[in-house]
């Protein structure tokens, strides 16, 4: 039994009658390198620890955590978290998750490889990524080249019987790009992902890089009217998330999503399937179990555009009188789990965004969009955004364009969806990205 | 609470640090804790404690710097860190190891009334009952409320080579309220937040029932609202709401990280004309009480208060030590990290543009067609292109010199050179706005903004109405 397992077990034993406790336990490690022109700009190499106790006793909550696995520590966190359960209100639904018989689905989350990978392979990595973005173009200008790798182990166990512990590593690099012309500064971005450095496409992310910024170049406000927009996929990965803040349980039992009545009801167009999977490995966010310890299960969402199921806590679920759909998130050690999606992904098309663009004919090609969590009201639906990218003319791809927005509603967007893209691209975030299309957005500019 | 390393350990592990041969060296301690209560759905849902303590060891070799943290704090937990941020930085350094002495502690914490840790836990839940309920009672379309309080004291130390020996104390209150209201055509939201780097006597200062129902006031009155249009047009903008437009239009092209970079529309234009002859923007880490106030920055500098931008013209940058030490010039207090397992950047503190002359009424009165905005969200830069955008949450028509019809959300998205430069009438009402969080690199840090009521002449409102 490892260390950490033990360290939660021991907390959850000094459960005193009436009291049910969850302790979770973490440890981790981090290496960032970023490159400048040739040299290490900085190097970020750390370890750290800490732990989160829940403490629920008649129907109160009490939260506390520490930094530290340090022993007395330990003892003032669970004495603050009892302290802390006086002041909650009484929440008849409040209570831990307890083993719901479904099995884990083991995934190799822990690559020996990147763990043995020497620190000056890493520089190199970061070095070469560099190198060959600035390789692409004349005019570009690397901002900033990334090499970064995580690793934790953590442990959960409750008095309910819960008790899980796993650990898992991962490294993605990251490279931002300048490019400039008579003046003009344009940006660009390239990522690549794997579990350890031998899955990276350099290349990929050099091109990536290189190519949005200088496409940018020149580019105009476009004048304001009705148009198609096809997302980018990693675009597309920031559009499915919002939609999948309105599908939380949480949100549902509270009365905060927008769909909260439409079970069973057609949200989408017929071409969205909307699939949350972390047990599929290759997904970055890949997980065996949710934030209480429940096996991570695949789930699916939006069947053909009908809303199928919302995700779940135990909370929740208990909350809506349904069952915990594996889908408890934790941000690190502190605080308790809320809910969410784990690993995002729609049902892929088959064709490849120049294909799209091509069936297309006339419209926009999003590349980037800001302001996602200032101008998108997941309550009310309202989506408006700051984006950049290509007008779509004849088919293909034409003259860049800046400065403006796009908007609509997000019960629309879903029903305007026209097509979903073939060209899967995995990110380093929650959802997986691929080439969307949606009719009818407003485009705003001058 | 108060971090204590003695100084010959501070002195062995900047040594330590150094033994590499590197230029220089820092030790960052920090000791925080924070309490926090969330209200929803009517129930006080937990009360939180936590704590965090560390320390980041930071040796800059050439153009390397290297960083390791810990959370040991014991002599030999620093020697390892101070060892492995070494490591990292091997291979730029040409100095020699040296001794260090390090001056006599500088200090200056905030005052504070009334510590929080003296408050009981019972009054701070009392707090979010009572707005919870206020909210409720605003109006029958009112559905649901969340509401949260927290606070948080931060002890930090910093230690470098240059014989820097500072201590800080922050201590910082926070309250939250949002509240959704349910009408024919949907639901939509209200936010209220009040944050300041003070102790527990802002609450008896405040109205929380007030603000509470304000939130409420802001979601019922939405439920009327009409698509925002979209297109190019005037915008007035409300005191106290827009010192976010300054924050990304171009606060944060004024970093001298990205300025060193070229990553930035400001770059090589100071002492040119940036904006109009209207705008003075000031950030002042020194602001009594606001929540973007420290006693020293992050790396031991005393904060300021800077001008950066005088009747229109760039007079500087904001500065972190590194940036300073390259450039040969003194500091500015603007190196800030989230905490002890973050690098420091160069950040912004509290930012805002001075009172012009105009009456707000004016201002509205000489608008013919526009938005008026009256709550801003968050809003964000690419720096380098200067585009930016930032969310409106509570906006209005303004047609034939009046505030007419609530609009729904949207953005607004402008260029930031352009966009100062069409500032074309300033407001003599000058206030400060709500907290926020400034997000850079992946970092959060606290800030603050405020403007007096302003028209920017042409700005693209992002909504989807002709």
């Amino acid at each position: 039994m490892n260390d950490l397992q033990a360290l939660a077990d021991s907390v959850v034993a000094q459960a005193r009658p009436g009291e049910q406790i969850e302790a979770f336990v973490a440890r981790g490690g981090e290496t960032e390198i970023r490159v400048y022109r040739g040299e290490v700009e900085h190097f970020v190499s750390a370890r750290s620890e800490g732990i989160g106790i829940r403490v629920i006793s008649n129907g109160r909550t009490g939260v506390s955590s520490a930094g530290t696995l340090d022993h007395a520590a330990i003892a003032e966190v669970l004495g603050e978290a009892r302290e802390n359960l006086g002041f909650g209100t009484a929440d008849e639904w409040a209570g831990l998750a307890t083993p719901d018989g479904v099995e884990v689905t083991r995934q190799s989350l822990w690559s020996e490889e990147l763990a043995a990978y020497p620190t000056e392979g890493k520089i190199a990595l970061a070095r070469e990524l560099e190198a060959k973005t600035a390789a692409r173009d004349p005019r570009i200008r690397v901002d900033e080249a990334n090499y970064a790798d995580v690793m934790g182990e953590t442990a959960v166990a409750t008095t309910s019987g819960v008790r899980q512990s796993g650990r898992e590593n991962g490294c993605y690099m990251t490279v931002s790009t300048l490019a400039d012309q008579d003046g003009e500064t344009q940006t660009g971005f390239g990522f690549t992902v794997g579990r350890s450095p031998i899955e990276f496409d350099l290349e990929r992310a050099a091109r990536d890089a290189a190519l949005r910024a200088t496409r940018l170049l020149g580019a105009t406000k476009p004048s304001s009217g009705r148009v198609t927009v096809v997302l980018d996929p990693y675009v597309t990965a920031q559009f499915i998330s919002i939609i999948s803040s309105t599908l939380n349980g949480e949100a549902v039992v509270k009365g905060r999503s927008l769909f909260r009545d439409r079970l069973g009801d057609q949200i989408a167009s017929e071409v969205v399937t909307l699939i949350d999977d972390p047990t599929n490995p290759r997904a970055y966010t890949a997980s065996e179990v949710d934030g209480e310890g429940l096996a991570a299960r695949p789930n699916r969402l939006i069947e053909a555009g009908r809303l199928e199921m919302f995700v779940h806590s135990s909370y929740s679920a208990r909350r809506a009188g349904t069952v915990s759909t594996g889908n408890a998130v934790r941000s690190g050690y502190a605080g308790s789990p809320g809910v969410g999606a784990l690993a995002l992904q729609l049902q892929p098309g088959s064709r490849s965004q120049s294909e799209i663009i091509a069936e297309v004919g006339e419209g926009v090609l999003i590349q980037s969009v800001s302001g996602i969590h200032s101008g998108v009201n997941a309550v009310s639906g309202d989506f408006s955004t700051g984006a950049a990218g290509l007008m779509i003319r004849n088919g293909a791809l034409a003259e860049p364009v800046k400065e403006f927005t796009i908007a609509s509603t997000l019960q629309r967007m879903l029903t305007d969806i026209i097509e979903v893209g073939g060209d899967v691209e995995w990110l380093p975030m929650r959802s997986t990205g691929m080439s969307l299309v949606i009719r009818d957005l407003t485009m705003s500019g001058s | 609470m108060i971090v204590v390393i003695e100084p010959d350990v501070l002195e062995r592990t900047l040594g330590t640090a150094m033994a590499g041969g590197a230029e220089f060296a820092e030790v960052f301690a920090e000791n925080r804790r924070s309490v926090s209560a969330s209200l929803d759905d009517g129930r006080v849902e937990q009360v939180t404690s936590s704590r965090d303590r560390g320390a980041g060891i930071r040796v800059v070799a050439g153009e390397t710097t290297g960083y390791a943290y810990t959370s040991d704090l014991s002599e030999k937990g620093l020697a390892e860190a101070a060892r492995t941020a070494a490591a990292a930085a091997k291979g730029g350094g040409t100095g020699g190891q040296r001794v260090v002495s390090l001056e006599s502690a500088y200090s200056r914490p905030a005052v504070i009334q009334r510590d929080p840790r003296d408050v009981s836990t019972q009054a701070k839940v009392a707090l979010l009952l009572a707005a919870d309920e206020a909210a409720r009672s605003a109006g029958s379309e009112i559905v649901q409320v969340s509401a949260g309080y927290g606070d948080s004291r931060r002890s930090v130390l910093v230690a470098n080579t240059e014989g820097v020996f500072a201590t800080d104390e922050q201590v910082r209150v926070l309250m939250r309220l949002s509240a959704v209201a349910a009408g024919d055509a949907g639901m939509q939201t209200g936010y209220q937040s009040m944050g300041h780097t003070r102790g527990w006597e802002v609450f008896d200062e405040m109205d929380v029932e007030q603000f509470a129902r304000e939130a409420a006031r802001q979601a019922i009155t939405k439920l009327s609202a009409r698509p925002a249009p979209s297109g190019t047009m005037p915008v007035v903008i409300q005191r106290g709401t827009g010192g976010v437009l300054f924050h990304e239009a171009c606060g944060h092209g004024l970093e001298a990280d990205l300025i060193a970079k070229g990553a930035s529309v400001y770059a090589g234009r100071v002492g040119e004309l940036v904006a109009s002859p209207l705008v003075t923007l000031v950030d002042n880490g020194q602001m009594p009480g606001e929540w973007g106030t420290l006693g020293i920055d992050d790396e031991g500098h005393p904060t300021q208060h800077n001008v950066l931008i005088k009747d229109g013209v760039l007079t500087d940058y904001m500065w972190d030590v590194l940036r300073a030490r390259r450039e040969g010039r003194p500091g500015s207090g603007n190196g800030r990290r989230q905490s002890y397992r973050h690098l420091p950047m160069v950040r912004m503190t509290n930012t805002y543009v001075l009172d012009g002359t105009e009456d707000p009424d004016d201002i509205i009165a000489a608008t013919d067609h526009g938005v008026y905005v009256a709550h801003l969200g968050g809003g964000s830069v690419n720096t380098a292109s200067g585009d930016f955008v930032f969310g409106m949450t509570e906006a209005y028509l303004i047609e034939g010199g009046r505030i007419t019809e609530p609009l729904r959300d949207g953005n607004l998205i402008g260029n930031g050179p352009k966009v100062l430069a069409d500032i074309d009438m300033l407001g003599n009402d000058f206030a400060m706005g709500s907290p926020g969080t400034c997000g850079k690199d992946g970092q959060g840090v606290p800030v603050g903004d405020g403007q007096p009521t302003l028209r920017v002449a042409a700005l693209t409102v992002g909504g989807t109405a002709a």
